[in-house]
């Protein structure tokens, strides 16, 4: 059993359900994100093994303790709030030390313990100041020195990156983690953020409408979507409805618009037993242009498939571009990586698609 | 004229008619009544003007005048008590619910439509000697002659705890509805208990509103001369009746003068003291 459980937790308000029947386990040390668009029943999720929300049904365990009935101040936590929630009338150790108050640490100890915190996440110098006179990132920063110095079994963060500016979101992205893996504590991550989610986590649960889509590691659930939510949330994906023709020892043949006929590598359809409709769903920056004509001179793999497009729509990003494509009776989108100059809205182009680079799903979801 | 000019005209503009209202209608009367508490009221009745101290002399040092300035002050503050513990629980029961809290100060608001002297007037319906508990307990055969409850200091305080209780309830319930619900989370986190987590956070966050709600309880307590005329005994007298009696009663205007100016000093120094701690800008919040 892990350091935090959830058994079959249902959380009912009224006639909404917001989190249905979710099973979920944590291994101790582990970073564990709960990734999805607003109302998907993450931070109810998180709100639960808080201890702010009571479970409708199911259990709820941390360190092998059932909680379900443990009030929140008893159950050791770390939380961590989007808006800091520090206390605006209590200086900045008088923060950090307030949890140790409640754990009958000695004063000694407790001034230690919190010049400890405060140098674990490079503030030092910050003690005597008071919340309001320290920048967003700074606060946050306290936050978390605030929830880990009372050494809690999990430390839960609700989306604490959400509220600080794009670039400051960044480095505290990359300081959270060296913190997390510094202290080691098993950590449950609540965000709508996927690229934050892919760079912090070991484990992502992807969540829709109160239901799991999808668990397992960052490459994972990126590289092989298990359902078209996942595909079109994490990333930009073309989802193309086609229909599988044959599943035999080559793999998997499918045939559909724009892309017409190709076969996959067996591993790439997990979800598709039988010929049938099915759901293509591809990266878009697994769509490699290339100038029209050229493609097929140097195939670099056999396998590859090439097809014809024109580009619609160019969307500059600087580094790289997204471009809309109309292949045959579709539109697809690709970012590629500029390479001297976009290439320009009108022109003609050939696109490269590597089949292994596909997923199939099954063709009656959602 | 630029566009610069114009705005440095502008609030010239926009406050000549209120400093202007203020200075008819305030200071311009307060200027004759601290004239008048120099004159002398002589035998004949007619006021004999002068620059005499003989009112002051009498206002400051006459213990008559200091027991029931004194007796004034601790009817408003065992005013202000009484509002604080009971209006506290009642604004943060409002700032911590869900969805109702507009018909909540609604509610809370309704009192100011019926005339503070009905309501005043309406204790009498209910404690009196024919009132509602009365003849209640009449007619369960648990006295059987009416108690006197009414005509005493209990009953000033209550007058004005009813009428002043909104003006506290107000007062905290804006200070707590600024306060960010997740701080007590965070706390409890911590290992607060709730009541804990209260008393470390949210309490000391409120105190503003609930030393702004205390003021007004305290001024408005203090300046009355309504509630122990209507619901006081001969004794309750207040220091506002003693003004009241002067200038109506025994047509003494220098001696009123001197008396009013009196209470608005102590309650002046009170607000100056509470403006040196907390500063204005809070009462201001829970007023508009």
């Amino acid at each position: 059993m892990g350091a935090v459980s959830l058994t079959n937790i249902v959380k009912n308000f009224g006639s909404f359900t917001a989190v249905q029947r979710m099973s979920l386990d944590i291994p101790e040390g582990a970073f564990v994100s709960l990734l999805g668009p607003s109302g998907c029943g993450k931070t109810t999720t998180l709100r639960m093994i808080a201890g702010l929300l009571d479970p409708s049904e199911g259990d709820i365990t941390i360190a092998g303790r059932r909680v379900n009935d443990v009030p929140i101040h008893k159950r050791n936590l770390g939380l961590v709030f989007q808006n800091y929630a520090l206390f605006p009338h209590k200086t900045i150790a008088e923060n950090v030390a307030f949890g140790l108050k409640f754990r009958g640490v000695s004063r000694d100890d407790r001034e230690r313990r919190v010049r400890e915190a405060l140098e674990l996440v490079q503030l030092p110098d910050v003690g005597s100041r008071y919340p309001g006179q320290l920048s967003g990132g700074q606060q946050q920063r306290i936050a978390l020195a605030r929830a880990i110095v009372i050494e809690p079994d999990v430390l839960l963060l609700d989306e604490p990156l959400s509220a600080l500016d794009a670039n400051l979101r960044e480095d505290m992205r990359v300081e959270l983690k060296r913190i997390q893996q510094r202290v080691g504590i098993t950590t449950v991550f609540v965000t709508h953020d996927q690229s934050e989610a892919l760079a912090l986590s070991d484990h992502i649960v992807v969540m829709s409408k109160g239901r799991v889509e999808q668990t397992g590691a960052p490459e994972d659930v990126y590289t092989t979507p298990a359902t078209e939510f996942v595909a079109r949330f994490l990333g930009a994906s073309n989802i193309v409805e086609a229909r599988c023709l044959a599943v035999d020892g080559d793999g998997v043949t499918v045939e559909g618009p724009g892309v017409g006929r190709l076969t996959l590598p067996r591993e790439r359809a997990p979800q598709v037993a039988g010929p049938g409709p099915v759901k293509l769903a591809v990266r878009a920056e697994k769509l490699k242009l290339e100038p029209a004509g050229t493609a097929g001179t140097a195939p670099d793999d056999a396998d590859d498939l090439i097809l014809d497009g024109l580009v619609e729509t160019v969307d500059y990003q600087g580094l790289a571009a997204r471009y809309f494509l109309r292949v045959g009776d579709v539109q697809l989108q690709a970012i590629n990586m500029i390479d001297s100059h976009p290439f320009a809205e009108g022109e003609r182009v050939s696109l490269r698609l590597r089949p292994r680079d596909c997923t199939l799903l099954a063709g009656s979801t959602q | 004229m630029s566009l610069e000019e114009r705005e440095a005209r502008q609030p010239v503009l926009l406050l000549t008619p209120a400093i202007t209202a203020v200075a008819l209608l305030l200071v311009v009367p307060l200027g004759f009544i601290l004239v008048y508490s120099f004159w002398l009221r002589t035998a004949t009745g007619a006021d004999q003007a002068g620059f005499f101290l003989d009112n002051w002399r009498e206002a400051l040092f006459d213990p008559f005048y200091r027991d029931i300035l004194l007796n004034t002050l601790k009817i408003a503050a065992v005013t202000t008590i009484v509002c604080a513990l009971t209006g506290y629980p009642a604004a943060y029961f409002i700032a911590r619910s869900r969805g109702n809290k507009a018909l909540l100060l609604l509610l809370l608001m309704l009192p100011f439509w019926i005339s503070y002297i009905i309501r005043t007037m309406s204790w009498i319906n209910i404690l009196g000697a024919s009132g509602a508990v009365n003849s209640g307990l009449m007619a369960l055969g648990l006295i059987s002659e009416p108690l006197p409850m009414l005509y005493n200091e209990a009953t000033v305080v209550l007058g004005l705890v009813h009428f002043l209780l909104p003006f506290m309830v107000l007062n905290v319930f804006v200070s707590l509805d600024g306060i960010d619900a997740t701080l007590e989370d965070a706390a409890c986190s911590l290992g607060a208990t709730r009541w804990r987590s209260f008393l470390e956070v949210t309490l000391p966050l409120s105190l503003p509103g609930l030393a702004a709600g205390g003021l007004l309880c305290f001024v408005l307590a203090a300046g009355t001369y309504i509630t122990p005329i209507v619901l006081g005994g001969p004794s309750d007298a207040m220091f506002a009746n003693l003004v009241f009696e002067a200038i109506i009663t025994q047509l003494d205007w220098p001696m009123g003068s001197a008396l009013s100016l009196m209470l608005l000093a102590v309650l002046g120094a009170l607000v100056l003291l509470y403006n040196h701690f907390l500063g204005m800008a809070q009462l201001m919040k829970g007023l508009s």
